[in-house]
């Protein structure tokens, strides 16, 4: 069977290479890229109609260009180029052939008609329903149908996924157990299939509901299992940039996880626990115990939280353990200073490390918290924490290993050198701007999904603090710097994968550098002499952040009016 | 032939290791194991426990 | 590597470096110390959101209303009655497309059970620049026990995306002394 495989190999890393898998890798990136795009346009239109003194779109224009960019961005990109991530952490990084190239491009046919089907509905204008889709508000069929077509081809690129792991282990590719990327990212697909089960359980009923067969979805049972869909995606995108962090500190630097056993623990209380966090949206809802709420929203007891505080250590240290063992050992923070800030790679991984932890981490558990909920619940707090994780978290951090990906899978030098190395900070900043504006603009109040926040129209007059159009005029600012980045980013890429100079079949790509020794520092000191002094004054900045901006949120709970 | 022999080595090369490896290593080496897990807490702790609640909400009279 | 099989086959014996092992027990303490946090709160804070609900049909909720309306109306303003009912009665708010209907009129430091419910399609109760946030079903009610700790004029604005006329949703609620 095997010796009907195409294989190559890697000049880089000497891996076997899949050519039906690579072929599917490039597929599935491109597809990410294209939808990034368009998905990334709505984004900044909408940008530019809450900013009070543009106000660009119509009232209606502004809801379908909302629902889109929803769309495009928080489930078509970020899938797609998931699909990419699971065939890359299983064939490739098994040495592996892909089990049934033929069912992933089933799969992959499936999302792109999918995606198209539901892109085309919206921007028919009748299914500006946004994308949380909330019944008793209707969208055309199709919108719903596109969806569960999108979702069913995700389930079927996690079957290949799961497929490529048994066949890898039979065929023996690879010794003892997966690497910790692979672990990561088989994280990513078994929250995945819960993720894309439930979407399947609530939007076929949903569907049938919008033909006219079925008369009545509940509202709080919808939300209920749409959340477990729409929460739960965004946990796949979380565990597939840890591993994508792990990825990039293993290809740049040579890290070498500190410990496999707790690196794999914290992998698996996202298995076990991340998905609960779906809570955090039913916190104001009728009907739900505080116990529920209680047990669900703290991720059982923040045991997901404490996973992430985990990976949040242990990646930077791992790179500081390696870049000292190199020998940069000066002061606390010699790693740090010279670690390489020019390579795109690199800096938009730990962008995305500091923007992921500091802004969207932090705010995610605060806002989860039942009481707090309260104060912050549909405001625009909510798209700022989720720009903080899902953009300035995921999105950079996929950014990140393109820059990888596109020489060693596309084959190609990168073009645009230059560019490449602003790209990540003009988009990370740009970024970080959206999410702290628009949650400073959500603790004063402001509602999210809004056309006009001063109500002009309204018969009855209300007026949001000056302080709040200050932040939305800052965000506008901010939101056009990321759109920015976000064009150099698919310029960079489209400008490579079509226009770069094609590498020969065992040449190593030029860009971006890596350390000529990466390979030395494997192997670094026992745990008892393990040294990551600046790593440790890092978290410690981050766990007094956290701390502090804990209890100030409930001092501001604490003030409102008293409630029972 | 072959390919009957080797998963038979496989299997006895496996638990001669398997008496070795530590339980919570074997969990994390089964990818199955974890799929099944990770579906049936939130399944159970959101889902089932959330839609319960949800239509035990008394009527208003 | 992190991407490639670990170098021990029984990586699970291998011993945790002290920092690491530091900072898993800061982290584990820490999240205890959230969770029971939400639990000391439900005792010792004055904002915990009631989980007091109904299912009820549209028009019974309305006729709830319609009767607190009919029997406490004190004036109207702008096409909406103005409701000043006796403190600790029951008080119903409608929400509609595209209108929180009506408006009341509540004392200071004064409980009220507030009723809410949808006619229609989700709502979102958002009631500024307190920023109370509460999600509104239809075919539900939420009551809530709430006691205003200030004068002044408040505005309720929609903050669940409820269709083209969403942004000109916007109710009124006066506290009196």
């Amino acid at each position: 069977m095997s010796s009907l495989i195409d294989f190559r190999t890697c000049p880089t890393t000497g891996l076997k290479v899949d050519r039906a898998a690579e072929k599917l890798i490039k597929a599935n990136a491109v597809a990410a890229v294209v939808f990034l795009a368009i998905g990334g346009l709505f984004g900044l239109l909408v940008a530019l109609t809450r900013w009070p003194a543009v106000h660009f779109l119509p009232a209606d224009m502004f809801y379908l260009a909302l629902t889109a960019h929803g769309l495009d961005v928080l489930l078509v990109w970020i899938i797609f180029f998931e699909m990419a991530v699971l065939y890359f952490a299983s064939a490739i990084l098994l040495n592996s052939r892909l089990a049934g190239p033929k069912w992933a491009w089933t799969g992959f046919g499936l999302m792109l008609s999918g995606a198209l089907i539901t892109n085309v509905a919206v921007l028919q204008g009748q299914s500006s329903v946004m994308f949380t889709s909330y019944v008793p508000m209707m969208a055309e069929p199709p919108f719903y149908l596109g969806i569960i077509l999108f979702a069913v081809g995700a389930l079927i690129g996690c079957g290949v996924f799961f497929g490529t792991l048994v066949v890898a282990k039979r065929e023996k590719t690879y010794e003892g157990s997966v690497p910790l990327v692979t672990f990561g990212a088989l994280t990513a697909a078994i929250i995945a299939v819960f993720t894309i089960a439930s979407g399947a359980i609530i939007l076929i009923p949903t569907l049938l509901w919008s033909l006219g067969l079925v008369s009545h979805i509940d509202p709080i049972i919808y939300k209920t299992i749409w959340w477990a869909m729409g929460h739960s995606s965004q946990q796949i995108n979380v565990s597939a940039h840890v591993a994508v962090w792990y990825a990039i500190a293993a290809m740049v630097f040579g890290a070498k996880p500190l410990s496999e056993k707790v690196s794999r623990t914290a992998f698996l209380m996202y298995i076990l626990f991340l998905q609960l966090a779906s809570a955090h949206h039913m916190l104001v809802e009728p009907g739900f115990s505080s116990e529920w709420k209680i047990f669900n929203t703290s991720y059982a007891m923040y045991l997901a939280v404490l996973g992430s505080m985990v990976h949040g250590m242990t990646v930077p240290g791992s790179i500081e353990a390696a870049q000292r063992a190199r020998g940069l050992t000066k002061g606390m923070f010699e790693w740090l200073r010279k670690a390489p800030w020019g390579n795109p790679a690199f800096a938009g991984m730990f962008m995305s490390l500091v923007f992921f932890g500091f802004i969207g981490g932090i705010s995610g558990v605060v806002m989860g918290t039942e009481q707090i909920n309260l104060i912050m619940h549909n405001t625009l707090y909510v798209p700022g924490h989720f720009h903080g994780t899902v953009v300035a978290g995921t999105t950079l951090a996929f950014m990140a290993i393109t820059y990888i990906l596109v020489p060693l899978i596309f084959r190609r030098e990168l073009v645009l050198r230059k560019l490449a190395t602003w790209q990540p900070y003009v988009f990370g900043i740009g970024v970080a701007g959206i999410s702290v504006f628009m949650m400073g603009a959500g603790t004063l109040g402001v509602a999210r999904r809004h056309w006009d926040m001063t109500f002009a129209d309204a018969i009855l007059p209300f007026d949001y603090p000056s302080a709040a159009f200050l932040m939305m005029g800052l965000n506008g600012i901010f939101a056009v710097m990321a759109a920015l980045g976000g064009l150099m980013y698919v310029v960079i890429v489209v400008g490579s994968v079509f226009f770069g100079r094609k590498l020969a079949e065992d040449e190593k790509p030029s860009y971006p550098e890596v350390p000529p020794d990466s390979a030395a520092v494997g192997h670094y000191g026992s745990s008892e002499s393990l040294k990551i002094p600046g790593t440790a004054f890092l978290v410690g900045i981050f766990f007094v952040a956290f701390v502090l901006y804990y209890f100030v949120n409930w001092k501001y709970l604490s003030e409102i009016w008293p409630l029972s | 032939m072959n390919e009957k022999d080797s998963p038979d080595q496989n299997e006895s090369s496996d638990s001669g290791h398997q008496d070795q490896i530590p339980l919570m290593q074997q969990l994390l080496d089964n990818p199955f194991l974890l799929l099944v897990l990770g579906i049936a807490v939130p399944a159970v702790f959101y889902i089932i426990w959330g839609i319960i609640e949800i239509t035990q909400i008394p009527i208003a009279d | 590597m992190a991407i490639t099989p670990p170098s021990e086959r029984i990586w699970w014996r291998q011993p945790i470096a002290r920092i690491e092992l530091i900072w898993i027990i800061i982290a584990f303490t820490w999240g205890l110390i959230m969770f029971f946090m939400m639990i000391y709160w439900h005792g010792a804070g004055e904002q915990n959101l009631s989980n007091e609900a109904y299912q009820i049909k549209p028009q019974v909720f309305a006729k709830h209303a319609q009767d607190m309306i009919d029997e406490y109306q004190v004036r109207e303003e702008s096409g909406f009655p103005v409701v000043h009912p006796p403190p600790g009665s029951d008080v119903y708010l409608i929400a509609r497309l595209w209108q929180w209907w009506p408006i009341l009129e509540l004392e200071k430091d004064q409980s009220y059970r507030l009723h809410l419910s949808s006619m229609d399609w989700q709502h979102g109760f958002s009631l500024q620049p307190v920023n109370i946030n509460v999600q509104v079903h239809p075919g539900y009610e939420m009551v809530i026990t709430v006691r205003p700790d200030r004068a002044g004029e408040f505005g309720v604005v929609c903050n669940e995306f409820c269709g083209i006329g969403h942004h000109m949703m916007v109710g009124k609620i006066y506290v009196v002394e």
